[in-house]
Parts: C-alpha cells; sequence; structure tokens
C-alpha cells in the first residue's frame, strides 16, 4: 500500500504555493512515496513517555531593551523588490474580484 | 613556494610582517581560480576588482597601525548562503538569481571587521538541502581529486575552493553534515561549532533549529583561527550563546590526547560503509591509542533513528521557513500579467524558481506538519531528538570525544545519486545526530580509501560547549599522520 496518493501530493502541492505540472505530480508522488515510508521508521521508537524537542539546547525567551537604532532605509529595503511603486512594494492583486 | 599553498596562519603572519602584502596575496589567489575554475566550478561569484579594493583596504589598515587579527589580509571564499552587501547572494536557487543583499551577515561583517578579503560567493546545494552539491541551480562542483566526483554537500564549493588551493579558508554551513560530509570527502577540516556558537543572522535559513555556520580549511590550526575570529555572542541572533567561545586556538596549537577518554560510537559501522573507509577509521584509532588516549566502544542505541527523525524535522523546518519566498519584496516574479493574483503569482515563482530536492523537502514538511499526520511525524521525531541527545549525554558520562567515520563512503560520481534521494541521504548517516542534539564536531583527514584513492574523514564529536575538544584531537591525529605520510594529505592529490 503506497503511503501517499497522487492527489494528496496534489493538495500539498496547493498548500506549498508550488504550480506543479502533471508529470511533477506524478514524478513527486513515487518519491515522496519512498521517502515517507522511510521516514516512518520513527514509529518504531517506544517514546510514549518522552518528551519532544524542538530545539537542541534548553533555551529561554531572550528579550533585549526597546530602544530605537538604525535599520534599512526604504530604499534600501526596496533594492530587491520585483516591482515598487511610490516607495512600496508593489504585489499584484490580493482579492478574488476587482472591486 | 606558492602563496596559494601557504596556510592562513602562515600568510596572517606574512602579512603581517610586510613580507607581503593583502593585495599579492589576493592576486595569488585570483589567478589560482582563473587557471583551475574551469574544471572545479567552485564559485558562483568571483569579481576580481572588489576582492583587489578589500585587499588594498586591509593593507592601509595595516599601514595605519590598526590592530587587526591573525588573519588580516588572508583571502577566503564564502558559502553563497551568507548574506554580503558587495558581492550577490542566491543561496544556489534561481529564486534569487541576481539578489544584492541590503546587510551583512554577521560573520561576513565580523570577517571583514577582522580584515579578512572577500575572494567571492562558493556553490551549494539550493537553499542547502544536498549532500553533492548537484542541487546547485547554477550546475554540480568537482572534487578537485576527481573532478567527475562530487565535492559533498551541501556546502561542496565551499570545500572544493579550499581543497583546490583557490582559498585557504571558507565559510560554510552544517544543517545535517553540510560541512564535515564535504571536508571528508575533498580530504580538508570542516568544523560544525556547537550550535548556537556561530551567529546565523544573515544566513539564508534552511532549518533554524539545526543550521550551523562553521568554517573549512586545509589544517586544524586554521579552521580554529576562523572559528575564533567569527563567533561570539551575536544580539542580531535569539538562539546565540551568551558564553565565553571556547578555547578552540589553545587547543589546536596543543594537540595533546594522553589521557583522553575516546569512545568509538558501535552503531556507525556494518552494511553500506566502503572497506576503504572503515579500514583507515581503525587505523586512526590505533593512532589515537599510540598517543596515549584510553579509546572504547559506546553505544548510543537511538542514533539508527537519527536520519528518519532529521528528514521529518529539517523539511518541516524548511517548508516553513521557504514561505518567506512569495514573489513580493524580493527574487524572482513570474506571470505577474495584471490578470493573475498574488496567490497565482506566487505558486507559478515558486514553480519557475525552485528546484527539485527543495520543492520535494518543502511537500515533505508540509505533510509531517499536517492535521492528522503531525504526532506519528513531527512529534514523534521531536521525541526521538530528545533520546538523541540523551544517548550524547550518557555517552559523555563515560568518554570525552565520540569518534566515527564522517561518512559511509568517499565521493560518489556526479549524477550517480541525483534521482535517488534515499540513496542521496545517506551520506548524512553519521553526521546528523550532532545537529540533533546542537553539540559540536568536526571532520579531519585521515587518509585514503585503498579501493578509489579517496580521502576519508575522521568525525569527532564533543559534547556542547566542547568545541576546543574536537581541536584538540583533530590537531593531535593531523600531527601524528603528518608525520606518517611525510605531508598533509593534499600534497598526494593529483594536479588539476
Amino acid at each position: 500500500m503506497s503511503a501517499i496518493t497522487r492527489d494528496e501530493v496534489a493538495h500539498l502541492a496547493r498548500l506549498s504555493r508550488l504550480a506543479l505540472s502533471d508529470d511533477e505530480l506524478d514524478h513527486y508522488a513515487t518519491q515522496l512515496d519512498d521517502i515517507i515510508a522511510a521516514v516512518a521508521r520513527v514509529a518504531e521508537v517506544a517514546a510514549q513517555d518522552v518528551p519532544p524537542s524542538s530545539h537542541a539546547l534548553p533555551l529561554a525567551n531572550v528579550f533585549r531593551a526597546d530602544e530605537v537604532r538604525s535599520s534599512l532605509t526604504p530604499q534600501q529595503a526596496l533594492s530587491g523588490a520585483p516591482a515598487v511603486e511610490d516607495d512600496r512594494f508593489r504585489v499584484p492583486r490580493i482579492l478574488g474580484e476587482e472591486a | 613556494m606558492s602563496l596559494t599553498r601557504k596556510s592562513a596562519a602562515e600568510l596572517g603572519r606574512l602579512i603581517a610582517s610586510g613580507e607581503t602584502s593583502a593585495v599579492e596575496v589576493a592576486q595569488a589567489h585570483l589567478d589560482r581560480i582563473t587557471s583551475v575554475e574551469p574544471k572545479v566550478k567552485a564559485f558562483l561569484h568571483v569579481d576580481a576588482e572588489t576582492t583587489l579594493r578589500q585587499a588594498r583596504e586591509v593593507d592601509d589598515r595595516i599601514a595605519r597601525g590598526e590592530a587587526l587579527g591573525p588573519l588580516a589580509g588572508v583571502p577566503i571564499a564564502h558559502k553563497d548562503v551568507f548574506t554580503t552587501v558587495d558581492m550577490p547572494t542566491t543561496a544556489g536557487s534561481r529564486i534569487l538569481a541576481g539578489w544584492r543583499p541590503p546587510y551583512d551577515a554577521t560573520i561576513t561583517r565580523r570577517l571583514r571587521e577582522a580584515g579578512l578579503v572577500f575572494l567571492g560567493k562558493a556553490n551549494m546545494d539550493e537553499f542547502a538541502m544536498g549532500s553533492s552539491t548537484e542541487n546547485s541551480a547554477y550546475g554540480p562542483t568537482g572534487n578537485p581529486w576527481d573532478v567527475s566526483r562530487v565535492a559533498g554537500g551541501s556546502s561542496g564549493g565551499s570545500a572544493a575552493a579550499v581543497a583546490a588551493y583557490e582559498a585557504p579558508l571558507s565559510t560554510g554551513t552544517d544543517t545535517g553534515g553540510s560541512i564535515r560530509q564535504p571536508a571528508a570527502v575533498t580530504g580538508i577540516v570542516g568544523m560544525k561549532p556547537t550550535y548556537g556558537g556561530s551567529s546565523r543572522y544573515g544566513v539564508i535559513a534552511f532549518a533554524s533549529s539545526l543550521d550551523t555556520p562553521g568554517p573549512f580549511a586545509r589544517n586544524v590550526l586554521d579552521a580554529a583561527l576562523l572559528h575564533e575570529a567569527f563567533s561570539g555572542h551575536d544580539p542580531y541572533d535569539a538562539t546565540s550563546i551568551d558564553a565565553p567561545v571556547p578555547p578552540v586556538v589553545e587547543a589546536a596549537r596543543q594537540g595533546d590526547v594522553a589521557g583522553l577518554r575516546v569512545g568509538v560510537v558501535k552503531e556507525f559501522g556494518g552494511e553500506g560503509y566502503q572497506p576503504g573507509v572503515v579500514a583507515r577509521f581503525h587505523e586512526t584509532v590505533e593512532v589515537l591509542e599510540s598517543l596515549g588516549a584510553k579509546v572504547v566502544e559506546v553505544s548510543c542505541p537511538s542514533f539508527g533513528y537519527a536520519l528518519p527523525a532529521y528528514y521529518l524535522i529539517a523539511p518541516s523546518e524548511c517548508s516553513s521557513n521557504l514561505a518567506r519566498f512569495d514573489a513580493m519584496r524580493y527574487g524572482m516574479r513570474v506571470g505577474d500579467d495584471g490578470t493573475r493574483s498574488a496567490e497565482e503569482v506566487m505558486a507559478l515563482t515558486r514553480a519557475a524558481g525552485f528546484g527539485p530536492e527543495v520543492k520535494r523537502r518543502i511537500m515533505l514538511g508540509t505533510y509531517a506538519l499536517s492535521s492528522g499526520y503531525y504526532d506519528a511525524y513531527y512529534g514523534q521525531a521531536q521525541k526521538v531528538r530528545t533520546l538523541i541527545a540523551r544517548d550524547f549525554e550518557a555517552a559523555f558520562h563515560q568518554v570525552d570525544v565520540l569518534i566515527s567515520p564522517t561518512t559511509p563512503t568517499t565521493a560518489f560520481p556526479i549524477g550517480e545519486r541525483v534521482d535517488d534521494p534515499m540513496a542521496m541521504y545517506l551520506a548524512d548517516l553519521c553526521t546528523i545526530p550532532t545537529n540533533l542534539a546542537g553539540n559540536a564536531a568536526i571532520s579531519v583527514p585521515c587518509g585514503l580509501a585503498d579501493e578509489d584513492g579517496l580521502p576519508v574523514g575522521l568525525q569527532i564529536m564533543a559534547p556542547v560547549l566542547g568545541d576546543d575538544r574536537c581541536y584538540r584531537v583533530g590537531a593531535a591525529v593531523e600531527r601524528a599522520l603528518a608525520e606518517r605520510w611525510g605531508g598533509d594529505l593534499l600534497s598526494k592529490a593529483p594536479a588539476l
């Protein structure tokens, strides 16, 4: 039995904002199936009572003083933008229908 | 001896004493790059004008009597994942082609201040995902020992540049072995510091709980000098450790292992390990014993589950980190024809801008974090991570350092594993546990495999903030083996 179906991979591609072709979906479905079968081995470990680690080292929240510091100028911040208008990032429409 | 064959420490001394200049040293390395780069392809960006301008500035600073560090005027190559204001930064991805960062990474800024001269940006697997540098959008790097083979990865360009004498030093990042594995297969030294010991600020993120910048060099002392030059607490990185830098340079100079307790990890060996790798490893164990180290076998039973746990945790973090590549603020934008929505443009851009391995990992991570699968995959992997850290903790009660081969095999041919992700992932079998637990580990050359004549690496793992032990043991092995070989391992590499 496969660990993941082609439809599930198509759903993952949508969630991941990746516009994949049908050929790519076929290819990734096979590869992800192999990979998921291999990584599912973690289930063999008896770990009911083990706490999860999200991080390698024990870390507490780090705070700093709320002081004004120098930061990027608008020109620097916009320097790599694909499109700029009036000192702002210009983006494609974000609503479903034109107003 | 040509300037490109000298160690970083010696170049620093010669520049400080005025016997040579930063400009002369930079020019010698730029010439070497011009001559061997068509074969090695270690660099994504070289700009002689910028390099020589930096070198002139350092010469001026030295002439003014400014107190710079021991590496002032020494050239360095940076993995293209570190932001640099005067050079493009792409992370090996098409999505960032030509991007000029508006700020320097903490590590690049500190190295500028210490007077190092930047030769350029080194090739890498896209967003540091890979073990061969074949996932670079700009083509693979060749291993200087045999350019038809991989230089390892993800920091393959950084390792190849140093092994090919194009640079005496380079920076890399290690998320699952991406410094140690390329160092091992190119016959040089590569160090993964304790997590939080080197700043991640301005290092394009892959898996934030694992990513660790570190040094490459041709010898242990040079690696320690670079380690010390860029380390120390960084308020711009919330996971940076606010503690003194371990005495790595002193340890590298000392290299004394008499009485040191050394543990051989029982779980790393057997099926899948190349005979020549195993043979060189066993010889090195004997060398350590002859130097007075007490070697015992240590069992770390959870290490066998490190690889599957890693390939759940790292992709999960990457799927979240790479969401920032949304075609809005920087990088590539595709399909913005005035009719498409932002979401459509985003999906088209990401499909065009990311390569296959990055897409695989983003989808795998999205899967592992999905409702319904989270506990079984990501949650379980995090528990395995705890068990691996406990294995290390128990082992370091018995011994001072742990050792293993760095990689199960020597450098494999370019193309061999590119369509078989699981085979590729095995290259990091021995290096991954250290990333999950956050402790320190180094790879130093320990010989050539009989069957293919290619370099083998010894991995030395130390506890959290025990980075100096890696250098101490590395220096001892380096010294003993150089005596046996009558020089360093790289001197046996065929001419390019």
